[in-house]
């Protein structure tokens, strides 16, 4: 248990004092949070207050930033710099390694959530009659299918095409994602595709789980389920430790 | 630490053919070759980072390859470069590693030790070659290790570093721990180590003391000013061979620096830098590569 919580803890410290990290993670889901809500300028899909439909969709983009781009980016370096392959030498071995991994991203996630949620209720957010147990199990799916994805692409590509795949794509997954546009203000074909993406997935199952306004949350359900069977086994089978 | 008729394929190309040689407790061993000779693949077999593809590897009585975990426990290694998030600051690092290992060494008795105590808030990326080095090192000794695997250590490291870190060195072997280091050094080899294996193109070509290796042999060097022509050795009865600007005379005896002085005197010429003592290892390396290794 202590190389476990010895590498938490160098987890995390790595984590809070990289300036981009907590910009990515805190920072740019907070901003977006605050901007849209109090600057009118995006549609809002059924809801009244903008602030009703960016909330879930903004936790939804905590979730993707923390367990996708963030654990990926870090892993793509840490694969690149030896890191991965001098602490496999170590008592901590590759399987508390991981789980330091996992552990790391709950953490933030909690900070993240401890943070947006206050920031939320105080923009206005009402949501009704919250429903917080399945909507965790949708952010423990989401934190497993984003994590599988971004350990996918740190694990196959060299460290620099990891970071800007990982940027890319979470940039599509934004704005494809029903995280910020609804998905009835995408072209028709694009909806389609938004509605299978796991981003798409778990915006739609937080805001029915939290505001009753899920679009397809039975399916987003699925979709969300899904991605968190096939990445993290893609993940388990195409990552090289070096 | 015992290696029997290894064998390393990455598809068709084979890294290492063969190669058997053991290393002791307490000892210093050398595992020297040019690169791509096969040096890094074997003590990644060794360290259980890579499956052997023939043979038979057995370190403190284990199978790296099937018990890497009991073996990480009593094992320190280091890696030629990199193994630390750049960001992270070398106290932490220290840390780390300390507590990954239970805590068997001090933090900050441990970069006492290496020589970066005054660097302990410096993250990796803003410290020198030499200093990457010496914070390697303590990530290695942080296991109090009982076999140590310690890939170019004295790389980058400047002459007064290099002599801590054989002195590091010996204390650890001095502690029973098997150390066992690889380089392409060879001067650094001759200062630190016991004994030697030397590997070229995958295949073993002589493992022994030191001693053993040089076949016990005296050598004399010497150079002749610049405008000097190359004089005609005949005379001598000993066989005088080049190297560079250096002659040389393999196999000296005791009358071999009588004789030659007198031939030098005899045609005068003045010798410069000349020097008599054992066969260098990178002699004994020349010799067995027949010169094709550098």
């Amino acid at each position: 248990m202590r190389p476990l919580l010895a590498q938490l803890r160098a987890e995390l410290q790595l984590m809070l004092r990289n300036g981009e990290q907590v910009l990515l993670t805190v920072g740019i889901p907070t901003m977006l949070l605050v901007f849209f809500s109090l600057v009118d300028v995006l549609p809002k899909g059924s809801a009244t207050d903008p602030i009703d439909f960016l909330a879930p969709g903004i936790l939804a983009l905590a979730v993707m930033s923390t367990a996708m781009v963030s654990l990926g980016i870090g892993t793509g370096f840490e694969r690149s710099y030896r890191v991965l392959k001098r602490l496999g030498a170590t008592p901590l071995g590759r399987g508390r390694l991981l789980a330091a991994k996992i552990a790391s991203v709950i953490s933030v996630e909690i900070l993240q959530f401890a943070i947006l949620v206050p920031v939320a209720y105080a923009l206005g957010w009402e949501p009704t009659g919250p429903n917080w147990a399945p909507a965790i199990g949708a952010v423990v799916l989401g934190t497993i299918a984003f994590g599988g994805l971004g350990l996918l692409l740190a694990g196959v590509l060299r460290a620099e095409i990891n970071l800007g795949a990982q940027n890319g794509i979470y940039l599509v997954l934004l704005l494809l994602g029903g995280m910020v546009i609804p998905f009835g203000n995408l072209p028709v074909g694009l909806r389609a595709v938004a509605r299978v993406l796991p981003s798409g997935a778990l915006a739609d199952v937080l805001r029915d789980t939290l505001t009753a306004a899920g679009d397809r949350p039975g399916l987003a359900w699925v979709v969300l389920a899904a991605w968190a069977v096939v990445t993290p086994f893609a993940a388990a089978r195409f990552f090289r430790w070096e | 630490m015992c290696v029997e008729n290894l064998r390393v394929r990455y598809g068709d190309l084979v890294a290492v053919d063969g190669v058997s040689f053991t290393a002791e407790a307490g000892t210093i061993t050398a595992v020297l070759g040019p690169n791509g000779a096969g040096k890094t693949s074997t003590i990644e077999v060794c360290e259980g980072f890579r499956r052997a593809s023939g043979g038979r590897v057995s370190v403190l009585g284990l199978d790296p390859a099937a018990q890497q975990r009991k073996l990480s426990e009593r094992m320190g290694v280091m890696l030629q470069d990199g193994g630390v998030y750049p960001s992270a600051r070398v106290a932490d690092v220290a840390r780390l590693f300390c507590d990954l290992y239970g805590n068997r060494e001090q933090p900050g008795e441990l970069l006492e030790r290496v020589g970066l105590t005054s660097r302990s808030r410096s993250t990796w990326r803003r410290l020198s070659g030499g200093e990457r080095q010496r914070l390697s090192l303590a990530m290695a000794l942080a296991a109090r290790p009982d076999v140590a695997f310690l890939d170019e250590p004295t790389s980058g490291v400047d002459v007064n570093g290099r002599t801590e870190i054989r002195s590091i060195l010996r204390d650890l072997a001095a502690r029973g721990c098997c150390v066992v280091i690889a380089t392409h050094e060879l001067d650094e080899a001759e200062r630190v180590a016991d004994r030697a294996v030397v590997f070229d193109h995958g295949r073993l070509l002589a493992s022994g003391t030191l001693d053993e290796l040089r076949g016990g042999q005296r050598q004399i060097r010497f150079r002749l000013a610049a405008d000097v022509t190359t004089p005609d050795f005949s005379a001598l009865d000993q066989r005088v061979g080049r190297d560079g600007e250096y002659y040389v005379i393999e196999g000296a005896s005791a009358g071999s620096m009588a004789s030659l002085t007198a031939f030098l005197e005899k045609y005068g010429l003045e010798p410069l830098d000349l020097r008599a003592g054992q066969t260098s290892l990178e002699d004994v390396f020349r010799r067995l590569t027949n010169g094709t290794s550098a």
